[in-house]
């Protein structure tokens, strides 16, 4: 038996955990209880399974772990014993059983740091050491957080279902938003790589998932393609000696191309639907970087436009920092800064609005602001690749 | 499962009330009595409180009881009224606390079984 790579161990426990998670709670009716028992089930394969090597039929291995572990501790539970027993192999999972598991992960009255532990944990079959490794919690943090959400789901009557249609759009929203917070985490972590790599390969993950179940919901293809478009042009983001590589100097033939031009379809398909939003801009936005063959070919006109349209249906200090970088390339750096002057306010404690501001700075001539701004700016970042470039280019201007 | 909607006031809310004319609050009144209408279904009970100048608190975790003027918490939101549903889960409740045209702020808070 030879024994599995992580990513092979990783691509089968997300797979079958959540399946699993979904079949459990429609049979037992309780999320809870469901949730213990795969998670037990979970933690025994990974376990086992680094040594021993996958089993041939994984989904059954966990189900019989969960179930003999179920009919053990709920011995003295006479309801849900009587239920566990009539649970047979093969469970047959409805298509839409994830979804609802991920609707009820997603609740909007629990927590935003709940909804994606939660999601992390029981769609994604991720264990409470994983989840409080990607976001540097300590794991009491995250096992509290996931047993106070699993006890409101039970207590306030939390459904495991597909929200009725006239709440449909709101509550995919919120589905959304935690998918995008495991893409920005993973994407701009302070954690380790390895565990950075996870949360967005759960990400993207989840985005495809979403995707195969909801076909005709563009921001869900906007966002997919987002994560794919970020993913094709990982390779180029860090050097050798693991520091960030700026969009401008990143050799753009490490990119995935054919991948770019995937996310690019997708996105264009979304785009035929004309319900435009965020995720979708967002997407367009890294298209338009990730099409130009090099730096001086990007379209920035394109972009402020793209711009224009995102800070209309979802307005932030941080979107329009963005576009007044892209500015800056339309209209000049006086432009540029004097945008970012209106925005001291809401983002003195960002640091990439100082960043930002140096790099403007430099270009109109003002060296000695430049330099306080991006001391200002490391003041504010823990990030070590970031603290290396902005220490470089202190050194630089020294 | 049963759930109780708390309602609750704020000062501004109250505020605005108070500035409309007969006719306006007339018909917001008119718009509260029609959403208990169309919920009478699964209303199980409920009612409008007296504002907060009415209340009495006894705290009873000090050596001796003490009975104080007020509300048990001083604060600019304020419990106005509750109703008493029964309904399938809290996604149901969420759905008829969202079109509730009273007061600005509706807690959700399942009962005990």
């Amino acid at each position: 038996m030879t024994h599995p790579s992580h990513a092979e161990l990783t691509r089968v426990v997300r797979e079958h955990a959540g399946r699993l998670a979904g079949a459990l709670v429609r049979l037992i009716g309780d999320f809870a209880t469901a949730e213990d028992l795969v998670q037990d089930a979970v933690v025994k394969a990974l376990e086992r399974w680094p040594a021993e090597g996958i089993p041939e039929r994984p989904e059954a291995w966990l189900f019989t772990v969960a179930r003999r572990r179920g009919l053990d501790i709920l011995r003295r539970e006479s309801t849900y014993r009587a239920k566990l027993a009539q649970v047979q192999w093969p469970v047959q999972p409805e298509p839409d059983e994830r979804l609802r598991l991920i609707f009820t992960c997603c609740h909007p009255s629990l927590p935003r740091a709940a909804q994606i532990a939660l999601t992390l944990r029981v769609v994604c079959g991720l264990t409470t050491a994983q989840i409080a490794g990607a976001f540097l919690v300590p794991e009491a943090t995250v096992a509290q957080r996931i047993t106070r959400a699993k006890r409101k789901i039970t207590d306030a009557g939390i459904p495991y279902r597909l929200p009725a249609a006239a709440d449909l759009h709101d509550r995919l929203t919120e589905v959304l938003s935690v998918v995008y917070l495991m893409l920005n985490e993973g994407y701009l972590s302070t954690a380790d790589s390895i565990h950075s790599e996870r949360l967005v390969d759960d990400a993207e993950w989840l985005a495809a998932l979403l995707h195969e179940l909801a076909p005709d919901e563009p921001e869900v293809a906007g966002l997919l393609a987002l994560i794919r478009l970020h993913r094709a042009r990982g390779a180029a983001r860090f050097d050798a000696a693991g520091d960030i590589v700026l969009l401008r100097d990143q050799d753009r033939s490490r990119w995935d191309h054919a991948a770019i031009g995937d996310a690019a379809r997708l996105l264009a398909r979304a785009a035929r639907q004309h319900r435009p939003g965020p995720y979708q801009l967002q997407a367009a936005i890294v298209a338009c970087h990730a099409e130009a063959p090099r730096w001086e070919d990007t379209d920035w006109k394109q972009i402020v436009l793209l711009y224009d349209m995102l800070l209309h249906v979802a307005p932030s200090p941080v979107t329009r920092l963005h576009r007044a970088v892209a500015l800056r390339y339309t209209a000049g750096p006086p432009a540029a800064l004097a945008e970012l002057d209106a925005l001291a306010d809401p983002l003195d404690a960002y640091h990439l609005y100082h960043a930002t501001r140096a790099d403007l700075l430099r270009a109109l001539g003002r060296p000695d602001d430049a330099r306080g701004a991006d001391a200002r700016a490391l003041e504010l970042t823990a990030n070590p690749a970031e603290r290396a470039i902005l220490h470089e280019r202190l050194n630089w201007s020294a | 499962m049963k759930y109780v909607l708390l309602f609750v006031d704020t000062e501004g809310f109250s505020a605005e009330l108070e500035s409309m004319s007969q006719a306006d609050r007339d018909r917001a009144y008119g718009r509260v009595n029609a959403w208990m209408a169309e919920h009478a279904g699964v209303i199980r009970g409920g009612s409008k409180l007296q504002g907060p100048h009415t209340a009495t608190t006894v705290r009873l975790d000090a050596p001796e009881p003490i009975v104080t003027d007020g509300p048990f918490v001083e604060g600019k939101e304020v419990v106005s009224g509750y109703v008493e549903v029964d309904v399938a889960d809290l996604d149901e409740a969420l759905r008829m606390a969202r079109t509730w045209p009273g007061c600005p702020v509706v807690e959700i808070r399942p009962l005990e079984a």
